[in-house]
């Protein structure tokens, strides 16, 4: 296979681009290394991830949304467009059904969209463990917004949140009374919550419900979830006037089959991306994304070397002992990292 | 355990204007349970489109369901465009009705298989193992 140029995807060409997408969803280390190279080049796109729960429509939502975006009107300049749509990878086979193109045939043949899709390979929390790799790489080739779709995610699917600038969560109406609402997790993380499907019986419900839930909420300090911890942002970064101009969740109805409500949708973005910018909640949320992306990375890094170090044998043993009772799981851990030596 | 192997990337669609999609579901379905990762583009899908997604998708194979006897119009068209597109190394496969005396020109301009009604799915998955090594 030949050598990927860095200044190939840094132009544009599309061919090198996707061949990079894969040697990074593979793991590859060209593929690391042109990641390497692409570093400084990233930083500049909006990214907003589409998150909800199985048959919301959050595909077709995009469909539209990034037409919408490409048919702008008179005088304004058409956003170039990247998506990376998630879906699950089989538990058992590791295969993968990557369905989200069927519902983005209107966007075929624009050479301003680029579509990859990407099985989650084994990952829980929406995405795929490379998928903020990819969404780098585009990045660094220029499109002014990526956007990234998870799998269907149910309640405490919120890694998209680490990850996006803006994310959009997609309800639609019948999928719970409001007690739902008042649930932690995935409502939680939403900068934009759309009920789709805002035709069907039920949509006027669901639109209260979000909207009460919302109204229950006092605006506070904002904080970070990382690994499980909490930190509060302002321990992070010095910007206190957070506080003061804090965003509350838009709650909007859409129609992605006819594209009711999707301009006020990407209005919606934009006013969201207007108030990241001037409140300093841009430069927060970059520096969420990039310290969970170094403590991933560190995790999969210290797995891999304990992973290298640990003899079989040994492993065979300790876990032989803890199926019989003889030592406690937490034992066995302490065993292993003692035993690779780290 | 490493979860970042190499996986086979397998488009599959559904070319020119007939509405059958059970058999590139069955073979969609058996792909995805024989571990690989197949992107469903579903129907009407032009010449164009299919070229595209497959570039877009970095797949190593296309699997083509065709059953409205447009494959000598269609097939040329999709070959030629992923020719220029610079991706000469895709596997084409086909399915669906294709008529035993056009095999041997599909063959000569490029078709990797071709699959009628009763074949195994196995075969097709050992075939696209094959033809990724």
């Amino acid at each position: 296979m030949p050598v990927i140029q860095t200044k190939s995807i840094l132009n544009g060409e599309r061919l090198a681009l996707t061949r990079t997408l894969s040697q990074i969803e593979n793991n590859t280390s060209e593929g690391n290394q042109i990641l390497e190279e692409l570093f400084p080049h990233t930083g500049k796109a909006h990214l907003i991830g589409i998150t909800g729960a199985p048959g919301t429509g959050k595909s077709t939502l995009v469909n539209r949304l990034v037409f919408n975006y490409r048919h702008p009107h008179k005088g304004k300049n058409a956003p170039s467009i990247a998506v990376v749509a998630v879906d699950p990878s089989s538990p058992f086979s590791g295969g993968a059904i990557l369905g989200d193109r069927v519902r983005m045939q209107d966007l075929a043949g624009d050479p301003g969209v680029f579509i990859r899709s990407m099985a989650s390979r084994g990952s829980l929390g929406g995405l795929a463990s490379t998928t903020s790799g990819l969404v780098q790489v585009f990045d660094a080739a220029g499109f002014d917004i990526i956007l990234i779709e998870t799998v269907g995610a149910g309640q405490a699917e919120v890694e998209i949140a680490s990850l996006a600038h803006t994310t959009v969560v997609v309800e639609a109406p019948g999928l719970g009374d409001e007690i739902q609402t008042f649930k932690a997790g995935i409502l939680e993380i939403a900068d934009i919550l759309v009920v789709n499907k805002a035709d069907k019986p039920g949509a006027d419900n669901a639109l209260r419900a979000l909207r009460n839930m919302l109204s229950l909420t006092q605006p506070e300090k904002k904080s970070v979830a990382h690994h499980g911890e909490q930190l509060a942002v302002e321990q992070s970064l010095e910007i206190n006037d957070l506080t003061n101009q804090d965003w509350i969740p838009l709650v909007l109805p859409t129609i992605a089959t006819t594209g009711d409500g999707i301009a006020e949708l990407i209005s919606g973005i934009s006013k969201h991306k207007e108030y990241l910018k001037s409140s300093g909640g841009w430069i927060l949320k970059e520096q969420a994304r990039l310290t969970n992306e170094v403590g991933n990375l560190l995790q999969q890094a210290l797995h891999k070397r304990w992973n290298s170090s640990i003899s079989p044998s040994e492993y065979e043993d300790v876990l032989d002992k803890v199926v019989r009772r003889q030592v406690s799981p937490r034992k066995a851990v302490e065993r292993l990292i003692k035993g690779a030596g780290l | 355990m490493e979860n970042s192997q190499t996986k086979i990337r397998v488009l599959i669609a559904k070319a020119g204007l007939d509405g059958h999609d059970r058999g590139a579901k069955v073979v969609a379905r058996a792909l995805r349970d024989a571990g690989m990762e197949v992107i469903y583009t579903g129907l009407r899908q032009t010449p164009e489109m299919i070229t595209e997604a497959a570039l877009q998708e970095d797949v190593q194979v296309v699997g083509l369901s065709i059953l409205s006897g447009a494959h000598m119009t269609l097939v040329p068209k999709v070959l030629k465009m992923l020719q220029k597109e610079g991706l000469k190394d895709v596997k084409l496969f086909l399915g669906g009705i294709i008529p035993d005396e056009d095999k041997p020109e599909l063959a000569k301009l490029g078709v990797d298989g071709i699959y009628g009604p009763g074949t195994s799915t196995q075969s097709i998955i050992e075939d696209i193992r094959k033809a990724c090594q």
